[in-house]
């Protein structure tokens, strides 16, 4: 599938917005993190900052997008349309919670419930993300019990590293948070590895005989029906060299699991300003290993219709 | 609406042949001639004379080899939309601009609700959505909606323009949900089969297997050839045939 | 409800609209009925050379929609993927807009616009010298042309024998190898009988030739469960639905037939009744060596050929239906020993040479698979006979109950005729036809009116006088007998300029457009004054070596002249032969002017019935140009030919519309067949009806007529039918044609050789008519194949149409040049993995003429020592309105570039065109060339390359995005 950058951007950004959002709002609400005035306009601030750019990122994905209204009418069965209702609606107790954390500088009461109102939204907003994709079965690669966890694990992950390197940054800093962040990115490591493994021994039950109608033997594409490429190929019809994306998923790893978890586990052991420079440096270096692991996302995808044209 | 209709008075599609498709390419011009100027009009062609042209096409022909134990055949592959009984296309549209009609079962799009998401193009595992990017919506196969209805053709015109198009009659028409009619007869005694039937899209168009290496290719029961034992050979033959 | 039996050939139950075609109530808005047409015209395409019927549907001015006529003979109601491409060819970007004439150096694009009444005064001032001085020096050769009766009667009337169309380089071999053998050949000439063959062979078939005719029979036959067996090295296409595909070594058709014949004949398994009856198998050959007559057939005093009556004992007339001829043996008849011509057949085929272990490792086909061939096609013919219940009878009287019929049907095409042995392999498949009885009868080749014609048929060849200011006594193309009708002087020097008809090419039916250029380059028989062309891409995909080719025509002499000194050239399109002319006459498309199919030219009849068709504009056209024909028309007349002006010196006929109605050609034969005599009444012969275009149009733009059911098979002996044939002037006379497996004519030119006659040959030439005017056909070696090394070159290289490009004109066309912008070299897997190939590598394909360089396509259906690409794909940057980066000019390429134009010097230094000796057919499947990695620096993009051809005057950069049909819809919705 093409890496559109917008896509690819849409979901990094959204997925730790919503993490960092539904962090904010449950660890808020319940009292963990103080309603500091510039911690809540920061935070609040990045958070829907990042939702608020992703969904407008996605938009120039469109090629009508102002009619963009309509796509909040068919949340009966299209998951992009329950992910547009649902990231709308969460925007509603986001924003209470938001205002009752900077201009009343209270979390609790209905703040509280607003926050956890905000986190179910989220958490529901990334699993309508994750659904759009796992639900496509052209896409094996998506189309696996891998997605849609890995769409919330690497929405808490990148949220609590977030949340790490605010807190510390506002020398708040929890070692439990630290801990949470810091499992978290292991915990998405591996997932990404072992989703990496799946998706390599892949045996996907389409071919080109099912594709054709031919049964039997082989089929190979002879002559393509046009010359140059068209929609289909520009669009889904992407291809990655084996060693190329080999050494994206290094820079992945390095990026988005290894240096995080690194810096956050030397947490433990140095002081302020310290704590604070490092953890913003290992949610920066995960955003990038984010993006290119999304890249890769689409980038190693391979639609059923590429194999109408042998590739 | 991009939910499903629970039924389809009919399931109208077509039905391929591939044993007789020679790949010439009159289905693909002759469906690109019609809707360039129909229901979804224009097919909008970018850089039609340059080196990165691209246009809209609701019919393509690919050709394969297709190689088993049994021998090699070269096959030509018309692709267009199937009008699956169960389109994701449909389902995973947002606005309700995809659809599939109630009445006939054709999958059609709405373009003045279509946001251009191109979401519809990545559920379909045909490939048989074409992106419009001059006018930003999603373009598609209408099963000349526009014709088989059409008061303003001759009855007998109403057939899709790809099927009235094909010289060698390897493509079909007609309503594949009644067991009775022409094309489902055509179907069931010619072995026809869904494209990717493991997706469940329940594609209503079919694909007629080519018949070579199958026990449905023509074949002569000729005994060797024996030379002629008359007496003198083979002129002795001509000689005794012609005193006969 | 649709109560009328369905028209068309898609007409299935399968095919048909709805039972009930009501909109259902859906609600969804959609408008089902869109207004489709303002007007629907009727009319011929030009897509190709197949000239299909379409309706053409306008709307807001504009053409909206084409598809195929459900009436028309051709087509019915089909259409191919050129045909529904049509508006784009009528509004490429490529059309030529006005008179250009040349303001640059030759082949730089430099025009300036003029009036087209300079263009007639330039023309004409040019033309009327050349007419006034020596005619010949005005060679005039078109291209696609379906017009060459005016074409080739208005050369004739200038008094110019140098007139000639494409089919030199198209397919010649086919047609004389047709015509001199059954007075007929395949396409054009006849058709398989679709509807009753059981068994049909089809031999080097490119995608098209014809077009749709072929491909509706072809579904016919799958429909029916016919055997397709194709003989063809490419297994695209028709060869692809084949149910047998036989991927043959070019060049080696003839050998293979060979081989049937040989399995045939040893079995006993050919029709003796059928060959005494239709052909000149029993006929005497005189067997005399050294006798001027040697060879010739043996001849009463009225000249009539005479077999040897084996219960009389004595000779006969040959065609005395009460003799009893015998076929084999060696009779003495008048103190001449003789043969039937069977004998001779016999003799020859039943060699060890033709046995299938003989010749199939040089086929490439296994010996037992040729074997297999041979007894289905024996099993089929004799065993699966049918019969017609339909009473007919015979020239001789003889009354046949039913009509019999030997369901095996043949056709062949491009790969017969496009090898220098392309006239003899034709002539093997037509004699493997006959011997199996299947020429003309149920199930098997079936002839189109007005052939069959006696092979060959009349006339000859006129140019023998050729003298100014006088019409040529005939018209430039015919049927040479023998070397007396040759167009050669006293020392055997060609007479026309492309040496057609002279010992190089003495069977040249249709001429030699590809010497053309090299022989008025080099004043080879001599130097011209104007090369006048039309819709002829000469300076491109029609000619071979083509880099040479253009060095020609834009080479001076020493006084700085150019070596042929004026081009004229008419087309509608910006083509890579436009910058070459010196006058550009812009030509109209088809869908703007008139045009007729005509009897009198190439043919559109069915096997069932005769027909003619035309066209009339449908749009008028919006740029200053005008149709050739009617250019010609009027050209005529103002240089004052005498059939084109009346006796006041005014002229004759206003344009191309009113020849069409009021020509005649002798009287009452006209263009037209159709509704002649003043009411309309008349066919084939009759009086000129004013109102024939009209009653035309009314028809659907054609005519046709069927033959009564006892007229439709063998022709060649069916008294009903050749009186018909005679009423309507396809014939003479109501004689029975008789196919002429052993051809005296080609004798004629031996004993020439030999010494005999009054006409010789040079003695140079002597041994090359000896060996290749074998009056029974042979197999050779193809002249490429035999003269390079070939190790250095192990590789054939063909080339063929895409279907949706053939005979058409692809390139400039918005929606066919999608399909196919580059082509392709296709490689078999085994030969590339030899060659340490892959997918996609970028090679040399390296001739003794030179090289070119392109992409390969490994695929496993093609002859593995054969190579092949998509024709005419590579363009010159610059031309059809094409922009610099398309990759037709950067990534395709054109192989004609290292086709060589002649033969490799023989042992006397003579380089002879590369062509067939006998009918001088281009032999552009001869190639043999071997394939090289490039480079890794040299990948990418083709070469050689050239420099880009300016642009006209006033012509518009082509659109960067086209919205064809947006504002039909626009319209539409305006109105709701």
């Amino acid at each position: 599938m093409h890496p559109a950058f917008s896509v690819v951007f849409f979901t990094t950004a959204t997925g730790a917005g919503y993490g960092l959002l539904a962090l904010l709002g449950v660890l808020g609400g319940l009292g963990f993190i103080s309603p500091d005035f510039w911690l809540g306009l920061v935070g609040m601030g990045l958070a829907l900052g990042l939702i608020a750019a992703g969904l407008l990122s996605s938009t120039t994905h469109l090629g009508r997008p102002e009619r963009a209204w309509r796509a909040f009418s068919q949340w009966r069965s299209s998951w992009l349309s329950r992910e547009g209702v649902s990231s709308v609606a969460t925007f509603i107790p986001a924003g209470l919670f938001g205002i009752g954390w900077v201009f009343f500088g209270r979390t609790s009461g209905w703040v509280a419930i607003a926050g956890a109102l905000a986190a179910i939204g989220a958490v529901t907003t990334v699993c309508t993300t994750g659904m759009i994709y796992a639900s496509l079965k052209p896409i094996a690669q998506w189309h696996s019990r891998y997605t849609l966890p890995g769409y919330l694990i690497f929405s808490a992950m990148t949220g609590s590293v977030l949340l790490n390197a605010l807190l510390q940054a506002f020398v708040i800093g929890a070692t439990a948070i630290t801990a949470a962040a810091l499992l978290l990115t292991l915990l998405g490591w591996g997932w990404k590895l072992a989703t990496w493994r799946y998706n390599d021994a892949l045996e996907i039950a389409t071919t080109a005989n099912t594709a054709t109608g031919l049964a039997g033997g082989t089929v190979r594409s002879v002559e393509w029906p046009h010359t140059e490429e068209n929609y289909l190929l520009k669009e889904m019809g992407f291809r990655i060299a084996r060693k190329h994306a080999a050494k994206l998923r290094l820079i992945t790893q390095l990026l988005a699991f290894a240096l995080p978890a690194l810096l956050l586990a030397v947490l433990f052991a140095l002081p302020w300003p310290f704590t604070a420079i490092l953890s913003v440096v290992a949610a920066i270096a995960q955003f990038a290993g984010m993006l290119v692991e999304r890249w890769l996302f689409f980038a190693e995808a391979k639609h059923t219709v590429t194999l109408y044209y042998g590739r | 609406m991009t939910c499903l209709p629970a039924h389809t008075d009919k399931k109208l599609g077509l039905v391929i042949d591939l044993d007789t498709c020679v790949g010439c390419q009159a289905c693909v011009t002759a469906c690109k001639e019609w809707n360039t100027g129909g229901h979804m009009a224009p097919l909008t062609d970018i850089d039609p004379y340059g080196g990165d042209v691209d246009g809209v096409w609701f019919n393509r022909v690919h050709s394969y080899e297709h190689t088993t134990e049994a021998g090699g055949r070269t096959v030509n592959f018309p692709r267009s939309c199937l009008h699956c009984e169960t389109p994701a296309c449909v389902t995973v549209c947002p606005t309700g601009a995809s659809y599939k009609r109630a009445s006939d079962g054709i999958v059609l799009i709405d373009e003045s609700k279509c946001i251009g998401c191109k979401l519809c193009s990545w559920a379909c595992p045909y490939g048989a959505r074409e992106f419009d990017t001059d006018v930003g919506v999603m373009k598609k196969c209408t099963l000349c909606v526009d014709r088989i209805y059409n008061d303003n053709l001759a009855e007998e015109d109403r057939v899709p323009a790809c099927v009235a198009a094909c010289p060698t009659s390897a493509r079909h028409f007609g309503d594949l949900g009644d067991p009775a009619s022409a094309v489902s007869q055509l179907v069931a005694s010619r072995g026809g089969v869904d494209l990717m039937p493991e997706m469940g899209y329940k594609p209503t168009n079919k694909y007629l297997p080519p018949r070579a290496h199958t026990e449905r290719a023509a074949s002569v029961p000729a005994p060797r050839l024996e030379p002629v034992k008359a007496e003198g050979g083979f002129l002795g033959w001509v000689d005794r045939m012609l005193s006969n | 409800m649709n109560h009328e039996a369905p028209r068309g050939a898609n007409a299935a139950p399968s095919q048909r609209p709805l039972a009930d075609t009501r909109a259902p109530d859906e609600g969804d808005g959609v408008d089902t009925s869109p207004d489709v047409s303002d007007s629907i015209a009727k009319t011929t395409c030009y897509m190709c050379a197949c000239r299909c019927g379409i309706d053409v549907h306008v709307k807001d001015g504009k053409v909206r929609y084409i598809n195929g006529n459900k009436d028309h003979p051709v087509n019915r109601g089909v259409i191919c993927g050129k045909g529904s491409s049509g508006i784009m060819q009528h509004y490429s970007p490529a059309r030529l807009k006005k008179p250009l004439l040349r303001s640059g150096p030759r082949g730089s694009g430099d025009f300036r616009e003029i009036e087209w009444e300079e263009a007639f005064s330039i023309a004409t001032a040019r033309l009327s010298n050349i007419r006034r001085t020596d005619p010949k020096k005005l060679a005039f050769f078109t291209g696609r042309d379906q017009s060459q009766s005016l074409t080739g009667w208005w050369a004739s009337q200038f008094g110019t024998p140098n007139f000639a169309a494409h089919g030199g380089f198209c397919s010649v071999n086919m047609a004389a190898g047709g015509l001199y053998t059954i007075g007929g050949s395949f396409w054009e000439f006849g058709e398989p009988d679709w509807g009753n063959t059981k068994y049909f062979m089809l031999y080097g078939v490119a995608e098209d030739h014809d077009s749709n005719p072929i491909k509706i029979g072809l579904g016919k036959l799958k429909a029916r469960g016919a055997k397709v067996v194709s003989i063809n090295p490419c297994r695209t296409g028709y060869n692809a639905i084949a149910d047998d595909w036989i991927g043959i070594r070019p060049g080696t058709d003839g050998l293979f037939v060979f081989a049937l014949i040989h399995e045939l004949l040893k079995a006993g398994r050919v029709d003796l009744d059928y060959l005494l009856r239709y052909t000149n198998a029993h006929v005497l050959v005189i067997q005399e060596p050294g006798a001027a007559d040697d060879g010739l057939f043996l001849r009463d005093d009225a000249c009539n050929p005479l077999a040897w009556d084996r219960v009389a004992k004595t000779s006969v007339d040959a065609a005395d239906p009460e003799a009893k001829p015998a076929l084999t043996g060696s009779y003495t008849v008048a103190g001449r020993r003789c043969v039937p011509v069977f004998q001779l057949i016999a003799d020859r085929y039943m060699g060890d040479g033709y046995a299938p272990d003989a010749v199939a490792e040089r086929c490439g086909i296994p010996a037992d698979t040729i074997r297999r061939i041979a007894a289905e096609l024996a099993h089929v013919a004799f065993e699966q006979t049918i019969e017609l219940p339909v009473a007919w009878t015979d020239w001789a009287g003889r009354r046949h109950e039913t009509i019999k019929g030997r369901p095996v049907s043949m056709h062949a095409m491009r790969g017969i005729s496009a090898h220098s042995n392309g006239f003899h392999s034709c002539r093997a498949i037509h004699l493997l036809q006959v011997l199996l009885g299947t020429v003309d009868v149920p199930g098997g080749f079936r002839f189109k009116p007005p052939y069959p014609r006696s092979a060959p048929p009349g006339p000859k060849p006129a140019g023998k006088n050729v003298k100014p200011m006088t019409p040529l006594d005939g018209v430039p193309l015919g049927f040479v007998c023998g070397p007396d009708d040759l167009l050669v002087d006293e020392a055997g020097t060609p007479l026309r300029i492309d040496k057609a008809y002279s010992w190089d090419a003495p069977l040249a039916a249709h001429g030699l457009m590809h010497t053309v250029i090299r022989n008025a380059w080099a004043g080879d028989p001599y130097p011209i004054d104007t090369l006048m062309m039309y819709m002829s891409n000469m300076a491109w995909n029609s000619s071979m070596n083509t880099v040479e080719t253009i060095a020609m025509l834009t080479d001076h002499d020493e006084a700085g002249n150019y070596k042929i000194p004026f081009i004229i050239y008419s087309d509608a399109y910006y083509s890579e032969t436009v910058p070459f002319a010196d006058l550009v006459l812009p030509d109209t498309t088809y869908l703007e002017r008139h045009d007729c199919i005509s009897l009198l030219d190439r043919p559109i009849s069915h096997a069932d019935g005769p027909g003619d068709a035309i066209r009339h504009p449908v749009v008028e056209p919006d740029r200053d140009v005008r149709p050739f024909q009617s250019v010609l028309i009027e050209l005529g007349a103002r240089l004052g030919l005498p059939c084109f002006t009346n006796d006041d010196g005014s002229a004759k006929y206003r344009d191309y519309a009113e020849y069409i109605v009021n020509h005649e050609r002798t009287p009452g034969i006209g263009p037209l067949a159709g509704w002649r005599g003043k009411d309309g009444t008349s066919v084939g012969k009759g009086e000129v009806n004013p109102d024939q275009l009209q009653r035309y149009i009314d028809n659907g733009g054609f005519w046709h007529q069927d033959f009564a059911a006892d007229q439709r098979y063998y022709k060649m002996a069916n008294r009903s039918y050749l009186d018909f044939a005679e009423q309507m002037g396809f014939i003479p006379k109501a004689e029975p044609i008789v196919f002429q497996l052993y051809c005296e004519p080609m004798q004629r030119f031996r004993l020439a050789a030999r010494g005999h006659g009054r006409v010789q040959p040079p003695d140079s030439e002597r041994h090359r008519i000896e060996t290749y005017m074998d009056p029974l056909p042979f197999w050779f070696t193809p002249f490429e194949e035999a003269a390079v090394d070939l190790e250095k070159y192990p590789l054939h290289a063909l080339t063929q149409r895409p279907m949706h490009m053939y005979h058409s004109w692809g390139s400039q066309n918005a929606w066919l040049r999608q399909i196919t912008s580059q082509n392709r070299l296709f490689v078999h897997h085994k030969t590339a993995a030899g060659l340490g190939l892959v997918d996609d590598d970028w090679v040399w394909i390296e001739s003794i003429n030179g090289r070119v360089k392109g992409q390969i396509k490994l695929i496993d259906g093609v002859n593995a020592d054969t190579v092949w690409t998509w024709n005419a794909i590579g363009k010159r940057r610059g031309s059809w309105g094409l922009k610099d980066n398309a990759a037709e000019s950067n990534r395709g390429f054109l192989l004609n570039h290292i086709i060589g134009d002649q033969t490799s010097a023989d042992a006397n230094g003579k380089r002879y065109s590369n062509s067939d000796p006998v009918t001088g057919q281009a032999a552009w499947f001869d190639l043999r060339v071997r394939i090289v990695k490039c480079a890794a620096e040299e990948a990418g993009f083709t070469e050689p390359q050239f420099e880009r051809f300016s642009q006209p005057p006033h012509f518009e950069p082509s659109p960067d995005i086209l919205r064809f049909g947006a504002e039909f819809r626009a319209n539409r919705e305006a109105v709701e």
